[in-house]
């Protein structure tokens, strides 16, 4: 079945790929991707930010709990968490969750466990002596975290949570599982539509993730330069 | 939620058992087979991407920058609904005569897991002291000898842990191959959950599959690290 590739069908589906059946419906395609993205990166560094600092606790119990939790979410596949929030979420509820906000759910709880590592590296990465001055000068051990280590910590994560959203980019694609109408949805949509160019569908939107993902890891690339201490 | 009836024979013994056992078996098959192929493919395309010859050190970077990039659930779904058109005929009809979900989701997943090994190895073999292959070269060693005698034996002991992690990846990116059909572990507790509406017991009996396999594994590596690599680094 040798037959040429023709991608008209990518012009002619052009504003659905990029915002689904907006403004007559509801939003989709890129947009949307990105709007799932956006979102669950936000809640995730505030999610990854206290799980990291309560992975380097003081107190040895807090300190192997959060780890057990961390590796129990890191254990499992997306897709696992993903299924686990759809049947889990409206039980804890007590009322259904739209499929966006189970998504974003499950994309937070997973990412949050991946951000913690990056959070906990660039806590490590600031020097003791920092904490033992701040002390030293009468700081509250939750005072030095705040005003002295997180703001140069922070600034040492800027590029690997850059490089974290990338990943949540790419793993929004999974919302098509259950049915959220984001790229990879509306592409098998138009797929299932025209049925015979999947080539041409599937190239285009692995190309349209290339392009914004790889501006990403770019930024984060120009960013780890950029921010490099000055020796 | 309360009200919830636990029944957890429905997935220790029966059917059901067999349905997700068949799974794991299907998802460590297609984890061994993807791992074997993308430690190869990665290999090669780390030693392209430092090849002194420049277009093939930029198809290879190339190569990298592309498969990092783009979601994995693409890429099968690339291979398994797009890629006729690009194969040739003889391929596709040896394809379809096998198991095409598989085999789809084989390449799938080794390249895009070959792209990451790629970087692990490449970083690994940065590692080395670049004396070393100058050392080897003067010795009269062709490029690829040297480093096949002398750089990557070394690297790849370094690489360990990292390849090890991109293995624990694979074995849980495998589960995106339902999507295209693939009986693997997920795939089945879903069946279970749709067949016995006991959706908390299948997915808590694939959940532990998972984080057992991931929990071993990052215990080997832990020792691994402590008991080998500590003492190279110190020395």
């Amino acid at each position: 079945m040798q037959t040429g590739l023709d991608f008209t069908v990518i012009w002619t589906n052009i504003t659905y790929f990029f915002i689904g059946r907006f403004p007559h419906g509801a939003l989709g395609g890129i947009a949307l991707t990105l709007y799932l993205a956006v979102v669950a990166c936000i809640l995730s560094f505030f999610g990854g930010l206290i799980l990291g600092l309560l992975n380097i606790s003081n107190n040895k119990l807090i300190r192997y709990a959060t780890l057990a939790v961390l590796n129990f979410i890191r254990g499992m596949p997306l897709l696992m968490v993903i299924f686990w929030m759809y049947f889990l979420l409206p039980a804890i509820m007590g009322a259904t969750v739209s499929e966006s906000w189970t998504v974003i759910a499950a994309l937070t709880i997973f990412t949050s466990a991946y951000m913690s590592q990056i959070v906990k590296a660039g806590v490590e990465s600031i020097p003791r002596g920092q904490t033992e001055a701040g002390l030293s000068s009468g700081l509250k051990p939750w005072q030095v975290m705040i005003f002295i280590v997180l703001p140069q910590g922070l600034r040492n994560m800027i590029p690997s949570f850059v490089n974290q959203f990338v990943s949540l980019i790419k793993d929004t694609s999974l919302a098509f599982i259950v049915g959220v109408s984001e790229l990879t949805h509306v592409a098998t949509q138009i797929n299932n539509r025209t049925m015979i160019y999947p080539t041409e569908i599937f190239a285009f939107i692995a190309v349209v993730y290339f392009i914004i993902c790889y501006a990403f890891t770019s930024l984060s690339r120009w960013l780890e330069r950029r921010l490099a201490w000055k020796k | 939620m309360l009200k919830y009836q636990f029944d957890w024979s429905v997935v220790t013994s029966g059917k059901y058992f067999d349905w997700l056992l068949s799974g794991f078996y299907t998802t460590v098959q297609l984890s061994v087979v993807s791992i074997v192929l993308s430690f190869l493919l990665g290999l090669i395309i780390a030693m392209m991407r430092m090849s002194h010859v420049s277009p093939i050190r930029w198809f290879a970077h190339g190569y990298l920058e592309f498969f990092r990039n783009t979601p994995l659930l693409i890429q099968i779904f690339f291979w398994y609904f797009g890629s006729y058109k690009l194969l040739p005929k003889a391929f596709n009809d040896w394809l379809n005569q096998m198991n095409f979900e598989f085999a789809a989701a084989v390449i799938a997943l080794t390249i895009y897991t070959s792209a990451f090994i790629a970087e692990d190895i490449r970083s690994g073999v940065r590692s080395i002291p670049k004396e070393q292959l100058e050392a080897a070269r003067s010795s009269g060693f062709s490029y690829v000898r040297s480093m096949q005698y002398i750089i990557l034996p070394q690297a790849v002991r370094l690489t360990i842990p990292p390849l090890i992690n991109q293995f624990l990846n694979l074995t849980k990116n495998s589960s995106l191959a339902m999507t295209i059909g693939v009986m693997e572990l997920t795939y089945q507790a879903r069946q279970v959950e749709s067949y016995t509406f006991k959706g908390f017991e299948a997915f808590t009996a694939a959940t532990l599959v998972y984080v057992v396999m991931s929990v071993v594994i990052t215990l080997l590596i832990t020792y691994y690290d402590e008991k080998f690599l500590s003492p190279m680094k110190a020395r």
